[in-house]
């Protein structure tokens, strides 16, 4: 693995199929009654989140604390800019209070790279979302909710998603999550198609390893999995779309639908939800539906995440287990 | 004023000659001239120039003195081989009236190193709804005759119209900042392959290019002549080539990064390669360099533009668009023009004096390198080769996109109406 989680691009296979195995054994801790290991103790984590995301930012502090890091949580509300500050000081302040780890949310696309290139800080740095470029801890949680549900928890160790098709909704142009689910999922051999309306698909999408199709209805009976994106309402005021309801007719996930799907099919949301416009109540509280298995899979991963890049090496990776049992 | 003598040196690339400068003006051209009295250097090897006149340059002040003030920027300019800038009106406040031209205008004088031409702003405040005092600004001891609202585009069309038909009357020229402003709402880089997997706003050609369509059919229309910025695209030279062989008054400008750099670089997320317009494909900038060649571009012009350090030390999105270009701009046309074979020194002459000298009728720059010329000369060493080191520019910003890159070719003298501004590569 690299120093820094930036880009789910940067992973190999084995690196992506090595996270989802430390994820499956952090997995099992979260099964004990002391749902704590005490491999990162004396490490600093700091969460620097310059946007607003309870979910996620509870995820790595959960996951930070499981491993009994000291965590610390830095809330930048809205830009380094608006705030006065730069990214570089605030970079500077964490540094100086020896941060081991830096998980950064930031509204530009890009922030996350230039703290781990710019030479402001020695931690390693992982990326928990930036602007509308990538969301690799969230691809990798997908990953790992798919090889659970399709392979198995078991089975699954040490393979990957060859041949699984994945069917990703919404607006892509503006997701970083879609962007970072095109390049792990291709990493690990799944054949990925992109729905949306053709507004909500970038210029230079040919590009990506995977289809692109304007119709859900014609790639239903052929996935895997279906992953529907949230789609902010105010995206139709800048014409990417008509109305609500259109989009929700031609692009939402309902029952009908649902029902085209493989039985043996799940529907995936990185959340929040917005109900009734990508996705029913009916297709969102279904047995099918993986939303909060996520939301557990995410404490899984950020702590697989965490740990090999501040913990572990790849050969400490065996030692994980054994640590679980000392702690039981 | 004393006698200069440059011993050897090839007038625009042609045969090893000498030329004689007396007090301002040239007094001799030829071989075996008499010495006598006079400064010699000896230039064997080096390539004599018509001193380089740039379309396109901010200087800063009055406003942002804390990136570039008049001074230094004639500095980096005289350092980069030109004798004449044409300083951009978006400052603060904009030069949109006869006082703010006039001051720019006086220091550039009071600077010594390079003449600053002012270029006026099309409208009031660069906002686009109402014409500035054009005549005003053309009548003033500034005597502008380009007036643009770089960094906006006039976009809306009547008033790009009457601004085209207005300066007619005082034969001036509209230099056009081709950006359609809906299409580039939080555009942050060129549109396409490199923007989708960057997450980054994109900045699609189309926007460069229908306002070029638009504004040469315009131009067309009123019969008057107008001028494109810093034109970028593939697309944009289609329409240029097409309104030029209509026999439309066009006239378009290159700057040296978009010679040579692409979007690729964006990977980095260093916001150096911020620029706007910003940064394009290969295609893009194979096109552009043969359109220079064939003169569907006319010129080549700097779009220097500094900025200080804190405002490129940051995240992409948060970072200033512009770079730095006058100190490098003959080296990257040296080496995408010259060294490619696409264009000869003397090429690199008209595409960097005679043309843009004429398109902003500028008097006394862009003239022949011959007796009874002004002086305004430029020494080129082509055979330097060296690395750009941010630290020993002249300007008083270093938002460069070539620190560390290897450029051919260096400025060895500069002079300006007689008098060197450069000497050896440095300040005189």
């Amino acid at each position: 693995m690299k120093r820094h989680l930036i880009s789910a691009a940067d992973l190999t296979r084995d690196d992506a199929v090595l996270i989802l195995d430390t994820a499956e054994e952090m997995a099992r801790v979260a099964d004990r009654p002391i749902k704590k290991l005490p491999t990162l103790r004396g490490r600093t984590v700091v969460n620097l989140f310059f946007e607003d995301s309870t979910r996620t930012r509870i995820s790595f502090e959960a996951a930070a604390k499981r491993l009994s890091a000291d965590v610390i949580n830095f809330s930048a509300k809205g830009s380094s800019v608006s705030k006065g500050e730069s990214l570089k000081d605030t970079a500077l302040t964490l540094e100086a209070m020896g941060a081991d780890a830096v998980v950064i949310r930031h509204g530009a696309s890009g922030a996350p790279y230039r703290l781990a290139t710019s030479g402001w800080i020695d931690g390693a740095v992982v990326n928990a979302g930036d602007g509308t470029h990538e969301h690799p801890t969230q691809a990798l949680l997908d990953a790992f909710t798919m090889r659970r549900r399709l392979v198995g928890p078991d089975a699954g160790l040490g393979r990957d998603l060859e041949g699984r098709r994945i069917t990703i909704v919404g607006d892509i142009l503006h997701s970083r999550v879609a962007r970072s689910n095109v390049h792990l999922l291709t990493t690990l051999g799944a054949h990925v198609t992109l729905v949306a309306p053709p507004t909500l698909v970038p210029v230079g999408v040919e590009q990506w390893p995977c289809d692109v199709s304007y119709s859900l209805d014609d790639v239903l009976a052929k996935s895997d999995a279906v992953m529907m994106l949230r789609v902010q309402r105010e995206r139709m005021n800048a014409a990417y779309f008509p109305t609500e309801r259109e989009y929700s007719r031609r692009y939402g996930l309902d029952g009908e639908r649902m029902a085209k799907m493989p039985e043996h099919a799940v529907v995936m949301h990185p959340g929040p939800m917005v109900r009734g416009m990508e996705i029913t109540a009916e297709v969102a509280d279904s047995d099918r539906c993986t939303v909060v298995e996520q939301v557990a899979n995410g404490v899984s991963i950020r702590m697989a995440v965490l740990y090999l890049l501040l913990g572990g090496s790849d050969t400490a990776l065996s030692a994980a287990p054994a640590r679980t049992e000392e702690n039981k | 004023m004393s006698k200069i003598i440059v011993r050897g040196a090839r007038i625009l690339g042609g045969e090893p000659q000498d030329v004689l400068i007396d007090g301002e003006t040239i007094a001799e051209v030829g071989t075996g001239l008499d010495a006598e009295g006079a400064t010699v250097i000896e230039a064997e090897g080096q390539i004599l120039l018509p001193g380089l006149v740039d379309l396109h340059t901010h200087l800063r002040e009055p406003g942002r003195e804390d990136s570039e003030t008049v001074l230094t920027g004639t500095k980096a300019a005289a350092v980069g081989g030109f004798t004449a800038v044409h300083a951009m009106a978006n400052t603060f406040p904009v030069a949109d009236t006869a006082g703010v031209v006039e001051q720019v205008w006086r220091l550039g004088k009071e600077s010594g190193y390079c003449d600053v031409q002012p270029v006026g702003a099309v409208t009031v405040g660069l906002e686009g709804k109402k014409l500035a005092e054009l005549g005003a600004m053309h009548d003033s001891a500034a005597g502008v005759k380009v007036f643009s609202d770089d960094g906006k585009c006039v976009d809306d069309a009547v008033i790009m119209r009457r601004a085209l038909e207005y300066v007619k009357a005082f034969d001036g020229v509209v230099a056009q900042h081709a950006q359609e402003p809906r299409l580039t709402e939080g555009a942050q880089m060129n549109e396409g392959i490199v923007s989708a997997e960057l997450g980054l706003g994109g900045w699609p050609a189309v926007a460069e290019e229908s306002i070029i369509a638009r504004d040469v059919l315009l131009a067309a229309h009123v019969g008057s002549r107008v001028h494109i910025c810093h034109l970028s695209t593939a697309g944009s030279v289609e329409i240029v080539r097409w309104a030029k062989s209509k026999g439309w008054n066009v006239t378009a400008e290159v700057t040296p990064h978009h010679l040579l750099l692409t979007d690729e670089l964006v990977r980095t997320y260093n916001p150096v390669y911020k620029v706007n317009p910003p940064l394009r494909t290969e295609a893009d900038v194979l096109a552009l360099r043969e359109a220079l060649a064939d003169g569907t571009i006319d010129c080549v012009a700097t779009d220097h533009a500094p900025h200080p350090h804190e405002d490129k030390d940051c995240e992409w999105a948060a970072a200033a668009m512009g770079m730095v270009g006058l100190e490098t701009a003959l080296s990257v046309v040296q080496q995408t023009m010259v060294d490619t074979g696409l264009i000869d020194w003397a090429g690199v002459a008209d595409r960097m004096s005679f043309r843009p000298a004429a398109i902003g009728r500028l008097e006394g720059h862009g003239r022949p390198v011959s007796a009874g010329e002004p002086a305004n000369l430029t020494l080129v060493d082509p055979a330097y080769r060296g690395a750009v080191d941010p630290a020993g520019f002249a300007s008083r910003s270093r938002n460069t996109p070539y620190e560390g890159r290897e450029l051919p070719g260096r400025v060895t003298h500069t002079f300006l109406r007689g008098r060197a501004t450069v000497v050896d590569g440095k300040l005189a």
